[in-house]
């Protein structure tokens, strides 16, 4: 695909996210939902390049969401607020990722999994911090200097999620085609070769984790501010499962994937509660099964042998 | 000449087999030394205790006259020491010219995240040692669907990408079909040679130990039984009983 | 300390039955987790929905024996049979409907369809069960309470959670070493877990030792889910907690041995239950301190064997 070819691709995706937004409104917040997960679920892929499943990326989304809903009141400026809680959750990537780095497979995927476990019971029973399963309510920040009405704040979430979306994106295409993006893929291949070549897997591994965390901390931020409602639950082990599911949903061939997932996620969330209220969760699950069963590259490579494209983007 | 890595003494066992039980050894600069041996009795295990993949149980092993016990296989790599692999170790999943292109950026430093792999300058010198080893054609191929000789043509490559001083080689020849087995020494050997490379290579072939070898060790038992040039060592009747399986005196070309 | 321990010895003494009890039923998950993970190389997200049912269909059973008038006593031998009915319905569907056809697949995916299924399972129990919590507590009614000793007072404690629950674990944790190691099925099993190309190789079929283990494995769950259901109520999401829990004992374990998935069962049932009566706000994370721990001092678990590649 030529670069323009790319960016008018990308230009015609957002446009489309908005005139959904615009026509159908209450999809707006939906939309919004669904590109948060999507950069938390970048974090995802990028990490399965390295063969690794972390089942506990929820604890960056949760940190920066609480992060964000602790911070709202000291400093009520959306476009710092956000960057703040991304970073907060990168730092903490760093921390664990010192950690975690130097196991594999399913201990790497159990210690995430832990961690973020730690994290959502500590949001759970420390209830004079937390107010424990209740939640906290995000105060109104303004965006940009200006104070916003719903409406507008709404439309200016949106429109930031999609800046973001492109940007991390872009960001982690770059990332991915660079020697340290190659080394990673390599780690699960053949990683006692990086060794003989004087790498160190481990740094290469966590320079992944910290982008990943960042990355899902970005979605925990923007999910924070869209609900204005944070809970535990967003730390729950299952929420992490609904990040690796929306990776795979979307198809891990491509940046594009995680969005793509993330929206026929959402959408078929909704349309499945609206439907069935009881069994949405049933409804997912059948459309994972026939996902893996039937088109293990996911919706993207669907969507790219529909279109009779063969390059990879 | 002095010598480039030197052994004093290695022992290591597994449960109860003593692949090396005092073993010294000295690799000149600049030669070519064959290790020869029957199956199992310890040659790998001494690249993998020379790379630090390994640690003996007792015994030195310095390089340029340093101290390299304990090291990390990373650091000794990076003090000059390559190794390939029996079983090709090669990323799988990328093509020959990312393998190649990988190594290369490993020595030059891979914390440079804001331009692709296949970087001009990557990319050429990537082009330019496939091309040396005669890979140049197979370069857009994915390694898995290489043949034998080629995997084991793209593990040495990558590993002389690194512009090793000495390079450890195990079984270069292994699983290269025997009608290009020459073919593929052939190529080594020049590559090595044009490089200055000391290099050390633990071979089954004799006649490949025969022609491109400047000094044999036999490896057996854990010791070093014999040392010394080729149509010495190859003659001796004690090895060509022990280690190449010819009764004494029989006709073989491995002395030719 | 020795004032304390002298104010503290009941609870101690309830957290230690406590805990032993709850150990036991975290084993029965656990070391099928364990050896399905051996044998399929699959971590089943499914397992602990597989716990939940078979305590639903146990709490089942049991209401209607009560319910019918039927002997109280039969509610004992339902739960064996709510195991087995789970195990050997449920078990085999899944393995041959879905994980034989994802064999090949990438691991990632192979987790994720255990994933779908857990999904599918967790809206299958409400549709089934609701979202009511269940109790059937005819077995622990029908045994009564035992005065325990402990120091110079006594616990009253119930028989069931006293000898049942953590009997059946010890007869399975002694079944299971007995059945790995002497019989031809647990060693065609072992053969499998260590090495699945070269057991093929030796002739054994390994398609049908995945079916028995996977069914094996789906039965132990399913019965740890029964003998939890007379004591704790059942709701939805418990097969979710059930799950994230046996994670963390079959990672601290390390894969391999049974006997390392009661020992850390233990150690972690107990860590729990402690945490329970004397800082609850840890009692959830607990678990997960102490695989954490485990894991920065042994990374490949209390039991596990390091592995080492061939290069």
């Amino acid at each position: 695909m030529s670069r323009a070819r790319e960016v008018v691709l990308v230009l015609g995706a957002a446009g489309l996210v908005l005139a959904i937004a615009w026509f159908v409104p209450w999809l707006r917040f939906v939309l919004t939902i669904a590109l948060a997960k999507g950069l938390a679920v970048l974090g995802i892929l990028l990490l399965l390049r390295a063969g690794q499943v972390s089942f506990g990326h929820a604890l960056y989304l949760a940190f920066a969401a609480y992060a964000a809903a602790f911070g709202a009141a000291l400093v009520p400026e959306t476009l710092i607020l956000l960057p703040l809680a991304a970073l907060g959750a990168a730092l903490l990537g760093l921390v664990v990722g010192l950690f975690v780095v130097r196991y594999r497979e399913i201990f790497f995927g159990m210690l995430n999994l832990a961690l973020s476990m730690v994290f959502y019971s500590v949001l759970e029973k420390f209830y004079a911090i937390t107010h424990g399963t209740d939640g906290i309510r995000l105060p109104p920040t303004t965006f940009a200097g200006q104070v916003l009405g719903a409406e507008a704040q709404g439309w200016a979430m949106l429109s930031l999620a999609l800046v973001l979306s492109a940007f991390f994106a872009w960001l982690m295409r770059i990332y991915l085609a660079s020697p340290l993006g190659q080394a990673l893929a390599g780690i699960k291949t053949r990683e006692a070769r990086l060794e003989f070549m004087g790498m160190s897997a481990r740094r290469v591994l966590l320079s992944a984790y910290v982008l990943s965390a960042l990355m899902a901390g970005t979605g925990g931020a923007v999910l924070g501010m869209t609900t204005r409602h944070v809970t535990p639950a967003l730390a729950y082990w299952t929420t992490s499962g609904e990040l690796v599911f929306i990776a795979i949903l979307g198809g891990a061939g491509s940046v594009a994937g995680p969005f793509l997932g993330a929206i026929a996620y959402e959408l078929t969330r909704v349309y499945a509660a609206a439907l069935v209220a009881d069994a949405w969760q049933m409804i997912l699950g059948f459309v994972l099964l026939l996902v893996i069963l039937f088109a293990p590259g996911g919706l993207w490579a669907i969507g790219r042998a529909l279109m009779g494209g063969r390059r990879q983007a | 000449m002095s010598a480039l890595l030197s052994a004093r003494g290695l022992k290591i066992a597994f449960g109860g087999l003593k692949a090396a039980d005092g073993v010294d050894l000295d690799v000149d600069d600049g030669e070519f030394l064959a290790i020869i041996g029957p199956n199992g009795a310890g040659k790998t295990t001494f690249i993998n205790m020379a790379t630090g993949y390994l640690r003996p149980q007792a015994g030195k092993i310095s390089y340029a006259g340093r101290n390299i016990l304990g090291m990390t296989p990373r650091q000794i790599v990076r003090l000059g020491i390559g190794r390939s692999f029996q079983l090709p170790q090669l990323f799988t999943e990328h093509t020959v010219l990312e393998n190649a292109a990988l190594a290369v950026a490993a020595r030059d430093g891979i914390w440079s995240p804001f331009s692709p792999l296949l970087r001009p300058r990557f990319k050429q010198e990537a082009e330019e040692l496939l091309d040396r080893f005669g890979l140049l054609s197979q370069a857009g191929q994915r390694a898995n669907a290489l043949n034998e000789g080629a995997r084991k043509l793209t593990d040495i490559a990558m590993a002389v990408a690194l512009r090793p001083r000495l390079l450890l080689m195990d079984e270069p020849t292994s699983g290269v079909a025997s009608s290009d087995k020459m073919a593929v020494v052939e190529v080594l050997a020049r590559v090595l040679r044009q490089s200055g490379v000391t290099a050390v290579f633990v071979e089954h072939d004799m006649e490949v130990v025969a022609r491109f070898a400047d000094r044999v060790a036999v490896w057996g038992q854990g010791r070093i039984t014999a040392l010394g040039p080729p149509d010495q060592v190859l003659n001796d009747p004690d090895v060509r009983r022990e280690v190449i399986g010819l009764a004494p005196g029989e006709a073989s070309h491995a002395a030719a | 300390m020795q004032a304390w321990l002298s104010e503290n010895t009941l609870l101690l003494g309830l957290a230690a039955l406590d805990g032993l009890s709850y150990a036991a039923t975290v084993f029965m998950v656990a070391v099928g987790l364990n050896l399905v993970f051996g044998v399929l190389r699959i971590l089943n997200v499914a397992h602990g929905s597989l716990f939940a049912i078979g305590g639903y269909v146990a709490a089942s059973l049991g209401l209607f024996i009560t319910s019918r008038g039927l002997p109280a006593w039969l509610s004992l031998p339902a739960l064996l049979l709510a195991a087995v009915l789970t195990g050997a319905l449920l078990g085999p569907v899944i393995e041959r409907l879905l994980l034989r056809r994802v064999e090949k697949q990438e691991p990632v995916l192979q987790l994720l369809v255990t994933f779908a299924l857990f999904m599918i399972l967790e809206d299958l129990q409400k549709l089934l069960w609701g979202v009511q919590p269940v109790v059937s507590d005819a077995p622990v009614r029908l045994l009564g309470t035992v005065d325990v000793p402990f120091g110079a007072d006594v616990i009253p404690f119930t028989a069931y959670q006293l000898f049942v629950v953590p009997g059946v674990a010890l007869l399975t944790l002694l079944g299971l070493v007995w059945f790995l190691r002497r019989t031809l099925a647990g060693r065609m099993i072992v053969a499998v877990t260590e090495d699945r190309e070269a057991a093929r190789a030796m002739g054994i079929d390994a398609a049908r030792v995945t079916l028995l283990t996977f069914s094996a494995g789906a039965a132990l769950a399913a019965l740890g889910g029964a003998l939890a259901s007379p004591t704790a109520s059942l709701v939805p999401g418990v097969g979710a907690q059930t799950i994230v829990l046996s994670f963390a004992v079959v990672a601290t374990a390390g894969l391999g041995r049974v006997e390392g998935a009661a020992v850390t069962a233990l150690l972690i049932g107990l860590g729990r239950a402690f945490a329970v009566y004397f800082e609850p706000e840890l009692e959830v994370v607990i678990p997960y301190i102490i695989m954490v721990a485990v894991l920065l001092i042994r990374p490949q678990g209390l039991f596990g064997v390091p592995e080492t590649r061939r290069i």
